[in-house]
């Protein structure tokens, strides 16, 4: 094991070295592509669909049309000369600076971005577990379950708590967006006293109706999620009970008959 | 995620639909995403930016804008996309659901002599009759609604199709009714106009697709009832024929017995 992580520390040391001397040499810095784009977690989560029951494919399906394609091609850029459009009537400089973080602390599309990726990640606990049983198969070289990607036992367990967790992100989330910003509608004004501005100054918002539009949307994907994600709860808990009653079920039927 | 993912997912449908479906496909993605990705989004790109009001009142130019543009063209076109392909994701769902119910009973041993093997269950098309039809019929409906939906706010957000190069504005904090002039009008309201002459073209077709579908399970219903219709008249021959030869036959025994018929 150290050896290996020493070689590749070796490894990557090499590849800055000859990187370092393409730059020098032709006196352009290397660029990189993005690896980390909304792409990557899309294929994640399309890796999930596999081991989800219907009501978590539905819920794939609305996360990823509903809520990632709506905010990569419409909602990003709404939000974005949200600062450079920010205007107070005041020439002091310094004042709708400090007025635009005062009110905006976060971005509210940023604040989208996170809730996507937070809510979408507990799903890779079951792609996680699916890969822990195969992993342990190939390692013990026997079959160990009856299939790593039927929904039962340790997975069943994985998959209810990757739910909580969804739901616990999506209720917290948009408690957070109404706390910090007071419902979740933007006012065209807000008035701001703060230093440097020297008396009560009128901000004027660009975009405010685009933005209140956009935000309800989000709050509307967000309340569909949680109620999915319940609904697969109910469904989940509901079949165990069943299987556990028809198991004793039988059993009491033979006690009976003795 | 983008248009590309949406076009992979809606892709996937156009096995299953009719000839008119994988026309509204084409017209959806080349005419209106197209057009949306390529070129409308360069005109309205700096919409807030070159709108400029006849005041120095800060404040005015966003209250103005605001109020003229409560929400902006492309994104309004956008989430009609978006809205207007999603039905077509039933049908994706009802065939995806087919399938795995198909596979179960192969794998029961049900179905061996339908299909060799699981990759021929994939392969093969589903047709658009029973439950797949009344999801097909339903996806074109709410394709239809949501295209009426959206041509009507927009004709009720902007007063129509047309964008004017002036707009008068006197909300506060503007102090009095200022001119504000929109960036490229006309431009605007070319791609305004074909944006929604596409959507009209869309509605015809899933109009269309509506009438076509509905008349095939007229066709067929009407096919089978004369079916049936005729069946009886051949069973009426038959046991008439049937009749005729006892009645030769008995006629026959009794000249051979010698017994009066």
């Amino acid at each position: 094991m150290d050896g290996s992580r020493t070689g590749c520390r070796a490894g990557m040391i090499t590849l800055r070295q000859e990187e370092t001397a393409l730059s020098l040499q032709t006196g352009i810095l290397p660029s990189f592509e993005p690896v980390m784009s909304w792409m990557f977690l899309r294929d994640l989560l399309s890796g999930v669909n596999k081991y989800s029951t219907g009501i978590g494919r539905i819920w794939l399906a609305v996360v990823f049309i509903f809520r990632l394609l709506v905010y990569m091609v419409a909602a990003e850029h709404v939000w974005k000369d949200e600062q450079k459009e920010f205007e107070c009537n005041i020439r002091q400089p310094g004042c709708e600076n400090v007025c635009f973080d005062y009110y905006f602390p976060v971005s509210q599309v940023r604040l989208w971005a996170l809730q996507l990726i937070m809510v979408s990640t507990p799903s890779l606990l079951v792609v996680l577990h699916v890969a822990y049983c195969e992993g342990r198969e190939k390692r013990h070289r026997k079959k160990l379950y009856v299939s790593p990607g039927t929904m039962d036992g340790g997975l069943w367990y994985t998959y209810l708590i990757s739910l909580i967790v969804k739901t616990g992100f999506e209720i917290g989330f948009l408690v957070l967006f109404y706390k910090l910003y007071d419902g979740f509608s933007v006012p065209y004004l807000v008035k701001c006293d703060l230093k440097p501005c020297p008396n009560t100054v009128d901000c004027f918002i660009s975009k405010p109706t685009e933005k209140t539009i956009f935000i309800l949307f989000l709050v509307s994907t967000s309340c569909l999620c949680v109620i999915l994600n319940f609904m697969e709860l109910s469904f989940l808990v509901l079949k165990c009970l069943i299987k556990c009653c028809l198991q004793k079920y039988p059993k009491s039927l033979k006690v009976l008959s003795v | 995620m983008d248009w590309g993912t949406l076009h992979t997912f809606i892709g996937g449908v156009n096995k299953h639909s009719t000839s008119i479906g994988k026309v509204w496909i084409t017209v959806i993605f080349i005419f209106r995403v197209m057009i949306l990705v390529v070129a409308a989004q360069e005109v309205w790109g700096d919409e807030q930016d070159d709108f400029v009001c006849n005041t120095l009142q800060p404040g005015c130019k966003n209250v103005c804008y605001d109020h003229f543009f409560p929400v902006s063209h492309i994104r309004l076109w956008a989430l009609q996309l978006i809205f207007v392909s999603t039905p077509a994701l039933l049908v994706a769902m009802h065939v995806a659901y087919y399938r795995h119910e198909t596979a179960r009973k192969f794998r029961r041993g049900e179905k061996r002599n339908e299909f060799k093997d699981l990759e021929d269950i994939k392969k093969q098309k589903v047709r658009i009759e029973g439950s797949l039809w009344w999801t097909y019929t339903s996806s074109i409906f709410f394709r239809i609604i949501f295209e009426a939906a959206f041509m009507y706010v927009f004709y009720f957000l902007y007063n129509g199709y047309h964008l004017p190069w002036v707009l008068k504005c006197g909300i506060d904090p503007c102090p009095n009714l200022v001119d504000c002039f929109i960036s490229r009008p006309t431009e605007k309201t070319v791609f305004t106009v074909f944006m929604i002459s596409a959507s009209v073209i869309c509605m015809l077709l899933n109009v269309a697709e509506l009438c076509y579908l509905l008349l095939k399970v007229c066709f067929r219903r009407s096919k089978r009832g004369q079916t049936q219709r005729n069946h009886p008249n051949h069973a009426l021959k038959e046991s008439k024929q049937n009749e005729m030869n006892e009645l030769i036959s008995d006629s026959g025994q009794n000249a051979t017995t010698g017994f009066p018929s």
